[in-house]
């Protein structure tokens, strides 16, 4: 077992990125991520690697597709108001096939809204947010050693797929502290760089674009990129559950509320309600499937988020039965109680 | 038989999209003899504008990245951070650079990136249709401004090379004219010296490039030459307008 260190979510994230290897940092200062941009600030320096801080979002996200056009591991961070900034750059890195992190703690909108947790970007995250067709591999941690482990998985990822990764957080998970163990900076991996831009020695010359003007090649390369995205939707769905198995009541939550279901899980076990957790990690690809499977099984289910209700328009989708499904969800800010959601889940049975 | 004039190896044998008299495959040709004369061709990183010059990585023979209207010098930020051995210019145009893409080639100066970057300055959104630039004169008539820039309402044009100057990061800024041959070599000088500020680790460089559009100011070729000297250059000051390189 490796030894634990003790910190907060936006430090985990950033550790976990410096380990995977990424030497390319680019961003703008938001609350409430700025750990990050301090962290990095330093850690950077300390590995060799690149952080700048950028003028803009719309500069951060457009220097980490300089950075990811060479092949090199790159990353952006940022809260809400300026991952709707990123929306442009994200669809050109999607459109150019370009490996890279994009990661949103989160925070209340719309709007300049404030500065407390939220889960409200679901919709923009996993149903598009930029234009075109074109998708993002999702992980929402639940824990501080799953920001770890999922940062560090989503740069391998990342780079397998030449896809960008999204890890999408709140504010608490930002802040709150909780020991985690970090991967050896040994066991780092590299891209394949045989499609990058690094001068043209002794090869034909490259270009990365994402206008395909021709007839036809629009299409074509539109039919790629979901052939990819189709792949990955049958390899790389990840979830979690907890006493879902013979659960009467489903509580579905993704994040900071996957944690709080699960304390809602017990209580409820407590009083005699066979209860249960199903926790998407990947919110894209959606684990659909399993959960559809679940479902049938459960009398009622709960979707609970720290919204107006994003994820469970995908779970009423996937549900056996829509009319089963209930929904519990605080916003601007607002966080759901364990108990307010053992009252509502007993108040609507 | 003595060879005397041949296409740059930087350039591929393809045939530009440009309109007749239009200033970008000229500039393209300088940019490439110039990347042939320094022996530089496999280390450039180019990164081509959205606007006309879109298609740049058709005709260059190098390594080419298209970058989002106006994002052009943070695109060039990211591939020099991760490549600072590579040659890396940003080829935009003053839509691109001047309106939507204010901040970022602001901020890429001020931080004396070193990468080059070389504008081209045709004083309308040629990709578009013609519409007003933020580097139109005043009085000319583009489709947005049916009855002649006014300054009342829109503005005067934005001299990009004198807004920068006053920033310590941008090392070199020069101003040329596509109008007459000796205005394009010293065009192609200033090129020249762009890389070469780079190559040897300088920093931020640009050169503008004061460039004819026929299509859009509805001139032919050689008319559109001779409004460039008559009209674009009474605004518009032709030559070094800083060097703190020296
Ligand atoms: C975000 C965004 N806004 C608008 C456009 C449309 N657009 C394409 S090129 C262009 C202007 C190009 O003008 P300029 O930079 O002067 O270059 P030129 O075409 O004259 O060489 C515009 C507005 C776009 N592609 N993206």
């Amino acid at each position: 077992m490796k030894e634990k260190q003790l910190v907060c979510g936006n430090v985990a994230l950033s550790e976990a990125a410096i380990r995977a290897g990424c030497r390319f940092y680019f961003g703008y200062p938001i609350t409430p991520q700025n750990e990050v941009t301090s962290y990095m600030s330093l850690r950077m320096n300390e590995v060799g690697g690149v952080f700048l801080q950028a003028e803009s979002e719309l500069a951060s996200i457009n220097m980490v597709f300089g950075a990811a056009l060479t092949g090199a591991k790159a990353m952006t961070t940022s809260s809400s108001p300026g991952i709707s900034l990123m929306q442009e750059g994200i669809s050109y890195l999607a459109g150019c096939e370009l490996p890279a992190v994009v990661v949103n703690v989160m925070r209340g909108g719309p709007g300049l809204g404030n500065i407390a947790p939220s889960q409200s970007d679901y919709f923009q995250a996993v149903k598009g947010g930029g234009h075109g067709d074109y998708r993002l591999l999702v992980f929402a941690p639940s824990t501080l050693q799953e920001i770890v482990d999922y940062t560090y998985m989503a740069f391998l990822k990342a780079g397998e797929y030449r896809m960008q990764v999204m890890i999408l957080m709140d504010g608490l998970m930002g802040q709150m502290m909780e020991p985690v163990s970090f991967p050896e900076m040994s066991e780092s991996f590299s891209y394949r760089n045989d499609w990058a831009l690094t001068g043209c020695k002794k090869r034909e010359p490259r270009s990365i674009k994402s206008l395909f003007l021709e007839e036809g090649v629009l299409e074509r390369h539109n039919k790629s990129l979901q052939k990819k995205y189709g792949e990955i939707r049958e390899k790389e769905i990840l979830y979690d559950t907890f006493l879902a198995d013979d659960a009467d009541v489903l509580l579905t939550a993704f994040g900071f509320c996957g944690r709080l279901c699960k304390k809602a899980v017990e209580e409820l076990r407590g009083m005699g309600i066979k209860a249960g957790l199903f926790r998407p990690i990947t919110l894209w690809p959606f684990p659909g499937e399993v959960f559809t499977g679940l479902s049938k099984k459960s009398r009622k289910i709960f979707c609970v988020e720290m919204n107006a209700g994003q994820m469970v328009e995908d779970i009423m989708f996937y549900a056996d039965n829509k009319n089963k499904v209930g929904f519990i969800g605080r916003t601007g800010g607002g966080i759901p109680s364990v108990s307010e959601i053992v009252k509502a889940v007993t108040g609507k049975r | 038989m003595r060879e005397i004039y041949k296409k740059p190896e930087a350039l591929k044998d393809n045939i530009t999209h440009y309109c007749p008299g239009c200033g970008h495959g000229i500039v393209h040709r300088l940019i490439a003899e110039v990347i042939d004369e320094l022996k530089i061709r496999e280390q450039v990183i180019g990164v081509a504008p959205v606007g006309c010059a879109v298609l740049a990585y058709n005709y260059f023979n190098f390594d080419v990245a298209e970058a989002a209207h106006g994002r052009t010098p943070a695109v060039a930020t990211g591939i020099k951070r991760a490549l600072p051995d590579n040659i890396v210019f940003s080829y935009q145009g003053d839509g691109d650079l001047a309106a939507i893409g204010t901040a970022e080639i602001v901020h890429a100066a001020n931080r004396s990136e070193n990468i080059s970057v070389f504008f081209v300055n045709n004083t309308v959104y040629g990709m578009t249709g013609g519409q007003m630039a933020p580097t139109t004169l005043e009085g000319q008539k583009t489709l947005t401004t049916p009855s002649g820039r006014e300054k009342k309402t829109t503005g005067s044009p934005i001299k990009v090379c004198e807004l920068l100057s006053v920033l310590e990061g941008a090392r070199y800024l020069y101003r040329g004219a596509l109008s007459t041959p000796s205005n394009i070599l010293k065009v192609k000088k200033a090129i020249k010296d762009s890389f070469q500020i780079q190559i040897t680790k300088k920093g931020f460089s640009l050169v503008e490039i004061i460039s004819p559009c026929p299509t859009y100011w509805g001139l032919t070729p050689l008319e559109s030459l001779q409004y460039i000297d008559n009209n674009l250059l009474k605004v518009f000051a032709l030559g070094e307008i800083k060097n703190t390189v020296r």
